[in-house]
């Protein structure tokens, strides 16, 4: 049994309330009345050195289409206008930001949970001899996919009722009324609906994790020659399969693709699966190596962590693969409607969105290929530290340019925000390892699995 | 020309031929060669043998592939002839790149693969029409053969190699090739 190490545990909490606080800060200091923001945009303007009033106005107005459609006209009326509109545009964008901190923190810790959930089943599914010692560490993650899905779909609902439509544009009436896209995707992108789809999507998933749990560890105290936990494990993991697979997608366009409604791309909810995928399996080899240091995994061997290894390397050129796909299928054709995605994000994010790419894809290559440094614990938990900062940037860059665009940074509200999810994230999923022993010694693959060697 | 007699012992199962080698190993024989019908894992190992440096290899290919690709793209595409074609930007390399990944991609593959099969085969001395090496025709089928060169010690290696059950022990008068 794992007993949570109190230094743990403060940790967590610390965590918590550090990330709180940030959190709390951002909310505070986002509110920025419309004086605030002429007078900071005119300090902006006359520090940027001949980026004048005027040219931001232009960059304000065709960057975002999604926010804005005003028909602009010549006449100085509407040059007032065009003012007050820039400034209340600005305005909104930093009133997202703590939103979209949180929301982009709560997903990537979420996403996590739910990737560890898919490979979990998946080892269930293709009967993987040599994962079983590392089944409990993937069902102490995935305690976290029902408070992690419940606080992603709470801050997106919210942020379209408590909120000023901070993150979904969909969500405000006003906009709706004035954009015929948005009104087309009306029968799909309406809140009601939208809460409904979440919950399902919730609801499924935590079933199957109920289950699965519940007949593992009835698994290790059934006979010996009883399996039938066992093979209803093996049903319910085949079936999770096929429903994950289309809820996963569907999840992807609604809980990140609708930040931009008017855009849309048929790979996005593989890209999304791959970068939850590598996350997950990059998180069960951190958490291994750590209960390993800590002497609580006697069972796992340098071969198990040189599997998961394999399979950060495998899935960060997945990962890659999909990602250069959805952008190069984009950038060649250069269809103005759905280029304008990938426009913000190379003038506005130009080093997180190129610089990920050598994060996630670049560095786990290199470092990752050769078969000896896969052995190695500490080689681990290095590549693993940048992977899951590659990844959480990838979740930055699919959210922020939709709701902040050229606003963003990572300060207080982002790092806050990570920190708080990061210690809730400890906190139950280290809370749930301590709930059942760490060898799923039921499991008929267990000997095999123990014995592996690679 | 000079002969040298070497021993051939045969073994009918692969736990036995490994065991056999630990055995062999342990009373520190050397080796001369090892014939298998298959691959018998962990062979390698007991026999001591350097692990291989053919990925090595591989990585230094693919790293040629990849160069050959940029600078023929980039001569080719940008320098010689930066047309118009479609729009794409013939500017600069960068700037176009992302239509020359799928073939940086393919030719860094094909690099790396079809020069580490050749070094395979190079380093392995495999070709069409080369004689074939095998002491004893068995050997392809259900046979293992250890063999071991014999220096005044013939009796004592009998024996040993009966005792770590071979099937079939036999001194050939081996003419060296070179």
């Amino acid at each position: 049994m794992y007993t949570f190490s109190n230094r743990l545990k403060t940790f967590s909490i610390a965590l918590i309330i550090i990330g709180a606080l940030g959190v709390v800060y951002g909310f505070m200091t986002s509110h920025k009345s419309f004086e605030d923001v002429e007078t900071m945009l005119a300090t902006e303007a006359s520090h940027g050195g001949g980026h004048g009033e005027e040219a931001s106005h232009d960059v304000a107005t065709t960057h975002d289409m999604t926010a804005e459609n005003a028909a602009l006209t010549e006449t100085g009326e509407a040059h007032v206008d065009e003012h007050k509109e820039h400034v209340e545009h600005v305005q909104h964008q930093l009133a997202n930001r703590p939103w979209s901190a949180i929301y982009v923190a709560a997903f990537f810790f979420f996403m996590i949970a739910l990737g560890v959930l898919a490979f979990y089943a998946i080892q269930f599914a293709s009967q993987a001899g040599w994962s079983p010692v590392l089944f409990r560490v993937m069902e102490g993650i995935t305690a976290y996919v029902l408070p992690g899905g419940l606080i992603v779909l709470g801050i997106a609902v919210a942020s379209g009722t408590i909120g000023h439509y901070n993150l979904f544009v969909w969500m405000d009436p006003e906009v709706v009324a004035n954009d015929k896209l948005i009104q087309n995707k009306e029968s799909y992108l309406n809140l009601p609906w939208f809460i409904i789809r979440g919950l399902i999507f919730i609801a499924g998933w935590s079933l199957y994790r109920h289950f699965a749990r519940k007949f593992s560890i009835a698994q290790d105290n059934a006979d010996i020659n009883d399996n039938r936990n066992f093979k209803k494990s093996f049903r319910i993991a085949a079936a999770f399969l096929v429903f994950y697979i289309y809820t996963e997608s569907i999840m992807s366009w609604d809980w990140i693709m609708s930040v931009d409604p008017h855009w849309f791309s048929t790979l996005f909810g593989w890209y999304v699966f791959s970068s939850m995928f590598v996350s997950g399996i990059t998180v069960i080899a951190l958490i291994s190596v750590y209960l390993k240091s800590r002497g609580f995994l006697t069972f796992v061997n340098d071969s198990h962590i040189h599997d998961l290894a394999k399979f950060m390397f495998g899935m960060s050129i997945f990962w890659a693969y999909l990602w250069f796909s959805q952008f190069m299928l984009i950038w060649y054709s250069n269809i103005p409607e759905e280029v304008t995605y990938f426009v913000t994000r190379f003038q506005d994010y130009q080093l997180p969105f190129l610089g990920m790419v050598v994060l996630n894809f670049v560095f786990p290559f290199l470092l990752l290929m050769n078969s000896d440094y896969k052995r190695l614990p500490w080689f681990i938990i290095m590549a693993g530290l940048v992977v899951l900062g590659g990844h959480y940037i990838d979740v930055f860059v699919m959210i922020m340019p939709a709701t902040v665009g050229d606003r963003w940074f990572i300060g207080i509200p982002e790092i806050g925000a990570i920190l708080l999810f990061a210690g809730l994230f400890i906190m139950v999923v280290f809370t749930s390892l301590t709930k059942a022993p760490l060898l799923a010694k039921g499991n008929p693959f267990i000997k095999e699995s123990e014995d592996f060697h690679y | 020309m000079e002969t040298s007699k070497v021993i051939h012992a045969f073994y009918t199962d692969d736990d036995v031929l490994m065991s056999a080698v630990k055995r062999v190993k342990a009373e520190k024989y050397h080796i001369e060669e090892v014939f298998t019908p298959f691959p018998v894992h962990g062979l390698d190992k007991a026999m001591g043998l350097e692990p291989t440096r053919l990925a090595i290899t591989s990585f230094i290919y693919g790293c040629i592939g990849l160069v050959v690709s940029i600078v023929m793209m980039n001569y080719i595409m940008i320098e010689d002839w930066p047309q118009d074609i479609g729009g794409k930007p013939s500017f600069s390399y960068i700037e176009n790149m992302p239509a020359f990944i799928p073939i940086m991609f393919e030719l860094t593959v094909f690099f790396a693969a079809h020069l580490m099969v050749i070094t395979f085969y190079l380093r392995s001395r495999l070709w069409p029409f080369k004689t074939a090496e095998n002491p004893d025709v068995r050997t392809t089928d259900d046979h293992f053969l250890m063999e071991i060169a014999i220096h005044n010690n013939q009796f004592e290696l009998e024996n040993l190699l009966k005792e770590t059950g071979a099937v079939e022990i036999n001194i050939v008068e081996k003419v060296e090739a070179h």
